[in-house]
């Protein structure tokens, strides 16, 4: 599958809100830690080569799965692929929460849940769908079917 | 460098909503040729297939960061997708109609991971004003309320969101980010939102810790880490510390490189700015006829 990798790989120059030296361990037999600069950006999880440039590589972060796997480590698993897991090692358990949590909140399709609710309980409270004076609020992907399961009533008028 | 494709490719298919569908003509790389495809948005991700039911997509555009442009082409109904990096390619498509071309432009300019942030950001600012304004608190009803609370230390939310993290190795630890549904959020935030529900709408949870990784400061003045504070002298509520919760940094290179971000702090004119390429396309279109 084709994908823009030079603009990929743009992307992870950008500042990100996590990152850090991670052990990191592929999800293949054999493959053993390897100390990696992980790096946060958007919804992508970029991993590099200390002091190198450019990315070893990308792991697009929707439908994973994020594990705790003992105090000081977490795993990333691919919902396709259930048996390979991507292992990182943190230097406390604090920094591994902290990880876990920012990637599990890194996906759109979290943030599109999170607006989703949000847009309902502002019309419940209010009565007003705070989607309307931006003009989208029919796009499909903000649409309360989409998201929540919600009592008839709640979504009558979204 | 390696992308996980398989999961990617999975994506692409899998029951997740897409955003938008359609055929669109796509120019080739080498061969020039406009080739008909059918297109998936979802989320930040452009997919495109070879037939409508393409099991696996031949390719995908990642789109953040990206700008979308009417160009100049033979072919009518065409605009482009431009990236602001050293030879970045330009994506040059055609739809089938007018409507059709401004749909997707609509839709493309505003599929970046930002620009969700922001809704969210925006709509989660307006959710804890509403539950401000109808919790009031001890200081009394409605807006004197709200004038009277102290400038909350937003920094211990994330402190204690911090701690909190660091106490749930001991609960069962299994996260799901495909159904990770608002409600079903960790133990330790579900804590701090018992805690705080009339105060903060415990909702903060849906933003990332803030690292200082990167050396941007956390805390304080949100307007420490928000571009656009220091020029912008009529932003609504983000920069007002005693309301607003801690923005996860701007990066610097999206206001900087992406003319689609531009430093202001005003969501409403954000929002305008993202509606102005569709008009200015409109325009453009209008004359060149």
């Amino acid at each position: 599958m084709r994908f823009n990798e030079k603009e990929l790989v743009s992307l992870s120059r950008q500042p990100s809100e996590m990152a850090a030296e991670l052990g990191m361990r592929g999800p293949k037999k054999g493959d053993v830690v390897k100390k990696r600069l992980v790096k946060l950006v958007v919804n992508f999880l970029f991993y590099f080569r200390t002091d190198e440039e450019e990315p070893i590589g990308a792991l697009l972060l929707e439908q994973c799965r994020v594990e705790r796997e003992d105090s000081q480590s977490f795993s990333i698993t691919f919902l396709d692929e259930a048996e390979r897991k991507y292992l990182f090692e943190c230097d406390s358990e604090e920094q591994c929460g902290e990880w876990m949590d920012s990637i599990i909140k890194a996906s759109y399709e979290f943030m599109r849940k999170n607006l989703i609710f949000y847009r309902t309980e502002i019309h419940r409270l209010t009565g007003k769908d705070p989607l309307e004076q931006y003009g989208i609020s029919d796009e499909t992907r903000f649409q309360v079917s989409n998201g929540l399961q919600l009592a008839p009533s709640a979504t009558s008028s979204l | 460098m390696k992308l996980n494709e398989r999961s990617v490719a999975h994506y692409a298919t899998c029951d997740s909503p897409p955003d938008k569908t359609g055929f669109l003509f796509k120019k080739g790389e080498r061969n020039t040729a406009y080739h008909r495809r059918w297109f998936v948005l979802k989320s930040n991700m452009l997919f495109y297939f070879e037939e409508r039911d393409g099991r696996e997509p031949i390719g995908v555009i990642v789109l953040e960061g990206c700008t979308v442009e009417l160009c100049e082409s033979a072919e009518e109904f065409a605009f482009a997708v431009k990236f602001d990096c050293a030879k970045a390619r330009v994506y040059k498509m055609a739809a089938d109609s007018q409507a059709a071309m401004e749909s997707w432009v609509k839709a493309l300019s505003r599929a970046s991971f930002d620009y969700m942030r922001l809704v969210v950001k925006e709509l989660e600012r307006q959710l804890e004003e509403i539950q401000e304004a109808a919790g009031g608190g001890c200081a009394g009803a409605g807006v004197a309320g709200l004038q009277g609370r102290p400038k909350l230390a937003r920094r211990n939310y994330v402190s204690r969101s911090r701690s909190g993290a660091s106490s749930s190795s001991s609960s069962s630890s299994s996260l799901s980010s495909s159904c990770a549904l608002p409600m079903s959020i960790p133990s330790s935030a579900q804590k701090s939102i018992q805690d705080e529900v009339h105060r903060e709408n415990g909702v903060g949870w849906s933003k990332p810790p803030v690292a200082l990784a990167n050396g941007f400061v956390e805390g304080g003045s949100s307007c420490v880490a928000w571009d656009g504070c220091a020029d912008s002298g009529n932003s609504i509520g983000i920069c007002d510390g005693a309301r607003a919760p801690p923005v996860p940094p701007r990066r610097r290179g999206a206001s900087l490189e992406s003319p689609v971000s531009p430093g202001t702090v005003c969501f409403s004119k954000l929002h305008d700015w993202y509606g102005r390429e569709v008009e200015d396309l409109r325009t453009q279109w209008l004359q060149s006829q």
